[in-house]
């Protein structure tokens, strides 16, 4: 076992992991933070996404201990104060969701699109979240989400 | 006050837009055991041995079953079809590779997979083939089971050879598409808890809780009530979660050795095979027409792949009973027999294959006439059911074809193939019809009004992303004359009045009507109970002692269902740019217009239309699940080769919703969207693809090399 310490979602977390415990299950198995989906357990499907010292990362291809000294935000440490983020609510509204399984990762990796380039181009958005399998699939309506949400940031 | 229609944003957004929503492997328990499956590596044979003593050495693992530790189960793992066959471990048979043949189970996940990747499997192989080719001669007929009824196999009018011989034009040809796999983004899980000896709740990733509910009763020989199945939300499905599979008994048994909670789920490779997938199809086509377009012939016969132990049939052919007017039509269904899983209902089963046959032939026909594709289909339309000789209970099919036609700007279309370019690239422009059935089966639900006068109503059926948590909520306000805010829809549990699957576009219609009907009976009793309005229910449940007042209804469908063909309809038009260097094919435009009865929701009916056109660039371009014949399994086993359409491979997807009313096909008026715009969208996009190239691709899908 080894001792990791990781910011989560702004709080301090330290626990004992087996080194090969992936960080995917230790959000979700230790923290109980089930918001972040396992689709794939391969890295190609983008349901476990999350912000790695805000960088989007599929966390079921990292382990635990990679995350040492790091700060996490999944998407149940999105929303600040009780009120979604603009992100969030741009999904809901835009209706780009439906079965909601590759909702969260889809809305983190957006929030990485839009942190690095707010202007983001409509193919920029679609070549950015080419990582992340909708399979209802409402590509259409996720992209008007973003573009939604970064409207609002303007 | 009137709810439905409105595009009422989902109830169920912020759950899942904050991780709240609870998918099937969330659900906690103390003590949890997590089970892996250890599938096999031959198509076909037997094990003689699973040797997993260095697996159960390791530190927390709980047991290994194996065919030759696991429980005998003291009931029929099988029920009535569509129920299916399955494996779990009561004997040493392999009918096809990646069956279960062992479940490693540990207190942890980690341990749970190592332990897994330590069990040896000794097997003897026998001779399997997993090619469509090689038993075509061996295909034998066998009738189907679509919208919950039984479909004979052949179905026929007059005769073809005669309408052949009249044709002044002739299109014979077969079609095929190839294998594919469902892949929702939710790989399948179960969570098994056993509360007592005789008592088994279970939550599972399923489009019928009353379906897992039956199977484990059967399975386990307990009374149904003993077994509480629930399913809040489910992340996909598309059919490939219709029926209990294997993983579900063996999650169970598993629990009932060990003595824990047992939760499992599929890992991504696990469900290419043992969960269903679209079968393989070879379609022969033959079309004959007069010089002005009308059809003297329509044969359409399909052969399609099923498994040596359990039948499942791709309805391909059953459209060409329904869609053109012709005097001499038949429509044929064969199954061949495989080593390999049990395939299933995949979105849109039979029209989405079907389709693309069908579609394609008309578009060679329109060739051979020089006729436009979308004249020669106006030509063809059936006024009435063409087998049946029955009217339509609604059919908007022209105002589709006029409206698509419009919005894409048909008219822009040249006949003659690479005659438009734009930016180096070929452009093509291709067309077809879509259809799918307007389901309707038994359904039942509850309204209760509570004393502080908001309303609750209950249906078994599922959330796998078709909005059911927000449509029968408009529904239910409608016909109680409440605002949304004061109605509550809850669904996923086998205790609640029994909803048919969630599938086939079925549910809306069946769960929507049950909901519609039941609420109208509870507004009546408030009304009989001195109700002057929804203002006055709190009143009323208050005065009569304040217990909730509640009602149970059931809807059906009755003998109009003898008296008429009921169909939702569209016309899809596809736009295709083709680098005539890379046979690279995109898909720049597809614009579908649908007529399916009464709209609920607009903003879930595009979204619904929209996927399932998304669905159709995925089969015409992407989806194959390549066997390796040698070793009889499918290669392509997880989302880096198995393409699915990806953000990128999107660009304008525009449905359009043609008005319908519809005042027979059931009491909502409703018939079902979740399949239809899959319908004819490969087909459009492999007629644009001819219209591009001047390449008919009849093999989908299409990729780079078929163009080169």
């Amino acid at each position: 076992m080894t001792s990791v310490t990781v910011t989560v979602n702004g709080a301090s977390k330290t626990h004992q992991v087996e080194p090969r415990l992936l960080l995917v299950h230790y959000l979700r198995e230790t923290l109980s933070l089930t918001g972040t989906h396992v689709g794939c357990d391969t890295g190609q499907c983008g349901a476990c996404t999350v912000l790695l010292d805000g960088a989007a990362v599929k966390s079921c291809s990292l382990f635990a201990v990679q995350a040492d000294g790091r700060s996490v935000t999944t998407i149940e440490g999105l929303a600040k104060d009780g009120k979604m983020h603009a992100m969030q609510d741009a999904f809901w509204q835009e209706h780009g969701l439906q079965c909601g399984f590759c909702t969260p990762g889809m809305i983190l990796s957006a929030c990485e699109i839009l942190e690095r380039n707010p202007r983001a181009s409509e193919a920029e958005i679609r070549t950015g979240l080419e990582g992340n399998l909708c399979r209802c699939t409402g590509y259409h309506n996720i992209v008007k989400a973003v573009q939604a949400a970064a409207q609002k940031a303007r | 006050m009137k709810n439905i229609g409105d595009p009422l944003p989902r109830v169920d957004g912020p759950a899942k837009v904050t991780g709240a929503a609870r998918y099937a492997y969330e659900w906690q328990v103390p003590g949890m055991a997590y089970a892996v499956l250890v599938t096999s590596n031959t198509a076909r044979g037997r094990v003689l041995e699973v040797d997993a003593s260095a697996a159960t050495r390791e530190p927390g693992v709980l047991a290994v079953l194996t065919p030759q530790n696991a429980m005998r189960l003291p009931g029929p793992t099988q029920g009535e079809p569509p129920d299916r066959v399955v494996q779990a471990l009561q004997d040493d048979r392999v009918y096809f590779s990646n069956q279960p043949v062992a479940v490693a189970v540990a207190d942890t996940f980690e341990r749970a997979v190592h332990a897994a990747l330590m069990v040896r499997i000794r097997s003897e192989p026998a001779r399997h083939t997993v090619r469509l080719e090689d038993e075509l001669a061996n295909a034998v007929p066998h009738d189907l089971i679509a919208g919950g009824r039984s479909i004979p196999a052949d179905e026929a009018r007059g005769d073809v050879a005669r309408g052949l011989r009249e044709a002044d034009a002739r299109v014979e040809q077969t079609y095929e598409t190839p294998p594919e796999t469902h892949n929702p983004m939710e790989p399948h899980a179960t969570v098994a808890v056993w509360e007592a000896p005789d008592r088994l709740t279970v939550y599972d990733s399923t489009q019928w809780v009353f379906a897992v509910q039956r199977k484990l009763a059967r399975a386990f020989a307990m009374p149904k009530e003993n077994v509480h199945v629930i399913a809040k939300f489910v992340g996909g499905a598309f059919g490939s979660k219709g029926s209990p599979w294997s993983h579900v008994l063996l999650t169970a048994m598993a629990a009932k050795q060990v003595g824990r909670p047992v939760k499992l789920a599929l890992m991504r490779p696990h469900m290419f095979g043992m969960v269903g997938g679209r079968p393989h199809t070879r379609q022969k086509l033959a079309l004959g027409a007069r010089k002005d377009g009308r059809l003297t012939a329509l044969s359409h016969q399909s052969a399609s792949a099923t498994s040596r132990f359990d039948v499942f049939v791709e309805g391909c052919a059953l459209q060409a009973r329904h869609l053109y007017a012709c005097p001499n039509i038949e429509s044929k269904h064969r199954i061949v027999r495989l080593d390999i899983g049990t395939p299933t209902f995949m979105r849109a089963p039979g029209e989405a294959s079907g389709s693309f046959a069908l579609e394609s032939a008309l578009d060679e026909l329109a060739v051979a006439l020089d006729l436009d594709p979308l004249e020669l289909r106006l030509k063809n339309h059936a006024e009435k059911d063409p087998i049946e000789d029955r009217p339509f209970s609604s059919k908007s099919l022209r105002a589709c074809y006029a409206e698509g036609a419009r919005r894409f700007g048909w008219e822009k279309r040249s006949a003659r193939p690479r005659a438009q370019t734009r930016e180096g690239m070929l452009v093509g422009m291709g067309m077809a019809t879509a259809a799918y059935p307007g389901n309707f089966a038994p359904a039942q639900a509850l309204a209760r009004m509570n004393a502080d006068g908001t309303a609750l109503v209950q249906s078994g059926m599922l959330e796998v992303g078709n909005g059911a948590y927000t449509v029968m909520r408009q529904v239910a306000a409608d016909a109680l004359g409440l605002p949304v805010e004061k109605v509550r829809f809850d669904l996923g549990d086998s205790t609640m009045p029994e909803a048919p699957i969630t599938a086939g576009s079925i549910s809306t219609a069946s769960v929507g009507s049950a909901v519609l009907l039941v609420c109208r009976a509870l507004r009546q009793r408030l009304e009989q109970m001195g109700a002057s309005g929804a203002a006055s229910y709190a009143e009323v449940v208050q005065r009569a002692g304040g217990a909730p007042i509640e009602e149970r209804s059931k809807a059906a469908p009755g003998e109009e269902r003898k008296r008429y063909t009921m169909l939702g309809h569209g016309a899809q038009f596809a736009e295709v740019l083709v680098d005539p260097e890379l046979g690279m094919v995109r898909v720049a435009r597809l614009v579908g217009a649908f007529a399916c009865g009464r709209v609920l929701n607009a903003r879930l009916a595009r979204s619904q239309l929209m996927g399932g056109m998304v669905w159709g660039i995925g089969m015409a371009l992407h989806e194959h699940s390549v066997y390796d014949e040698k070793l009889g399994r499918i290669i392509s086993r997880d989302l880096a080769d198995y393409h699915v359409a990806s953000n990128a491979d999107v660009q304008s997807i525009e449905p359009i919703l043609v008005e319908e009313e519809d005042t027979v096909v059931d009491p909502a008026g409703v018939k079902g969207m979740g399949e239809i715009g899959t319908c004819g969208a490969a087909a459009a996009i492999a007629n644009a693809v001819f219209n591009a190239t001047g390449r008919r691709i009849r093999s989908l899908p299409i990729t780079p090399d078929n163009l080169l």
